[in-house]
């Protein structure tokens, strides 16, 4: 293969020498890191939400909450993410006025985590609504029986045993959502992706820098991994969760 | 706002174009996907050693990075693997439609393994024994015993998993193929209408994988039926 292998590059500077290759793929984790983590916020609470009201009695709320689902579960998260950075500020003048002045890094910051945020949104209510949906009918009637009102039932009885069933789905959704950030890099976000090929485009050495990535985000899902299996430990219900801690 | 729909109609023929290729993409990365996919499973399910670690390997490592950069791996590596294979002198130029279908196979395959597997999963051990024990092959016992109950179990999750391949697609973008985003994009960019064309774009791809998904849904209730 004609190749020059360089794996001493990361050490070297940019053309503007203001960096070393290595600090702005760092720079790079941490966009991706901040996106997904503030993305991952939205995603957890709106899709409770939704989630929740799809359980309920409410003709209305299951009908809200399910269009939710369904108008951000078929488009194209590239798609989402265009809409949001591209049309939605156009038909907003308020928006408009604060994206045209502003920090063009930060609205695509904002753009990113309000697209994944949202689009990740509508695969947590579906784990959500799973969840809730996979407990024994009793414990709906358990709650009312004792009087409890239909949000307290949710709050003391149904939501506590759900969140904690669906902890290993919510998982492979937190790493498919770090994964899915690298897609900011259409919209100019400077984030792992984005600075690996960069720095490929710059040096020719696409090899090393995409190795690079690939180790990085490997790692952040190993890590995720371990804090989330961390958590279903903590919080597993004695002899009532199968792979809860012993 | 002024919403163009006259650029919508202008660019029809050259959208229309761009979503022939998302489909063929789909298509084929579909079905390269399934039949490697399977392959892997097997070789995954397999008692030989270095077959089973391969397999494992291969499936994780695809499954734990982001496809854009899959994309940007394969981009990159196809022409240098093809010019080591031929000895040409020079990488040869394969394109980035091309390169999108052989990515989108080899990546997919990933994720149809792990369904295929756990679709293997679900067929009873006495299966496999009641084959073996007709003194069928292990070839035979998969083709003829196995696979079609697997497959039979697992079509609603495949075509679950084609309809987001089918979004999936669109990330061809970041490799500038022309599929129908792509093709969208470029229109928007050239005559100043990204408004409309993303619009335009978002509306089709609902459609489109709303449609499909309630025929799985409707598929699924059916399967689960004779089941």
């Amino acid at each position: 293969m004609n190749y020059n292998w360089n794996w001493g590059v990361f050490f070297e500077e940019l053309p503007g020498g203001e960096a070393t290759y290595w600090e702005i793929l760092l720079e790079g984790v941490g966009w991706t890191l901040a996106v997904s983590a503030l993305a991952w916020i939205i995603a957890l609470v709106i899709g409770s939400v939704i989630g929740t009201i799809r359980t309920t009695q409410s003709r209305p709320l299951v009908a809200l909450g399910n269009a939710w689902v369904e108008f951000f579960r078929n488009i194209p998260l590239l798609v989402q993410i265009f809409l949001w950075y591209f049309v939605v500020p156009e038909v907003s003048a308020p928006l408009k006025a604060w994206v045209v002045q502003a920090e063009p890094s930060h609205v695509q910051f904002l753009m990113a985590v309000i697209g994944l945020g949202l689009f990740t949104s509508a695969r947590v209510a579906e784990q959500v609504r799973a969840g809730i949906q996979s407990l024994p009918r009793g414990q709906r009637a358990a709650g009312m029986a004792v009087g409890l009102t239909t949000t307290q039932t949710y709050r003391f009885v149904l939501l506590p045993m759900a969140f904690r069933i669906i902890i290993p789905p919510l998982t492979s959704e937190t790493m498919n959502l770090i994964k899915n950030s690298s897609v900011a890099l259409t919209i100019g976000l400077a984030e792992l992706t984005f600075r690996a090929r960069e720095m490929g485009e710059y040096t020719f050495n696409f090899f090393e820098a995409f190795s690079a990535a690939t180790l990085i985000y490997i790692a952040i899902a190993m890590t995720a991994n371990r804090v989330m299996a961390h958590v279903e430990r903590r919080v597993a219900v004695p002899g009532y969760i199968a792979g809860g801690a012993k | 706002m002024d919403f163009d729909f006259d650029v919508i109609q202008r660019s029809l023929p050259y959208l229309w174009k761009g979503f022939q290729y998302t489909v063929q993409l789909t298509g084929i990365a579909a079905l390269g996907g399934m039949v490697f996919g399977t392959f892997l499973a097997l070789a995954r399910l397999s008692s030989i050693k270095p077959l089973y670690l391969t397999a494992a390997g291969y499936v994780n490592l695809m499954r734990s990075i982001p496809l854009v950069l899959v994309l940007f791996w394969f981009f990159f590596l196809v022409p240098l693997i093809l010019q080591a294979i031929t000895g040409a002198d020079r990488p040869p130029q394969v394109g980035a439609e091309r390169t999108a279908i052989i990515t989108f196979i080899l990546f997919e395959a990933a994720y149809f393994a792990e369904i295929v597997r756990a679709g293997i999963q679900s067929i009873s051990k006495g299966q496999v024994g009641a084959a073996y024990a007709l003194g069928l092959t292990y070839g035979q016992a998969m083709r003829l015993v196995i696979l079609p109950q697997a497959f039979r179990n697992m079509l609603p999750v495949l075509l679950t998993q084609t309809i987001i391949l089918f979004q999936d697609t669109s990330l061809v973008y970041v490799i500038s193929a022309t599929d129908f985003l792509g093709a969208a994009a470029k229109i928007g960019q050239r005559d100043g209408r990204l408004v409309e064309m993303y619009t335009f774009v978002a509306v089709a791809y609902f459609f489109i994988s709303f449609t499909l998904s309630y025929f799985v849904k409707q598929l699924q209730i059916k399967v689960a039926v004779i089941r």
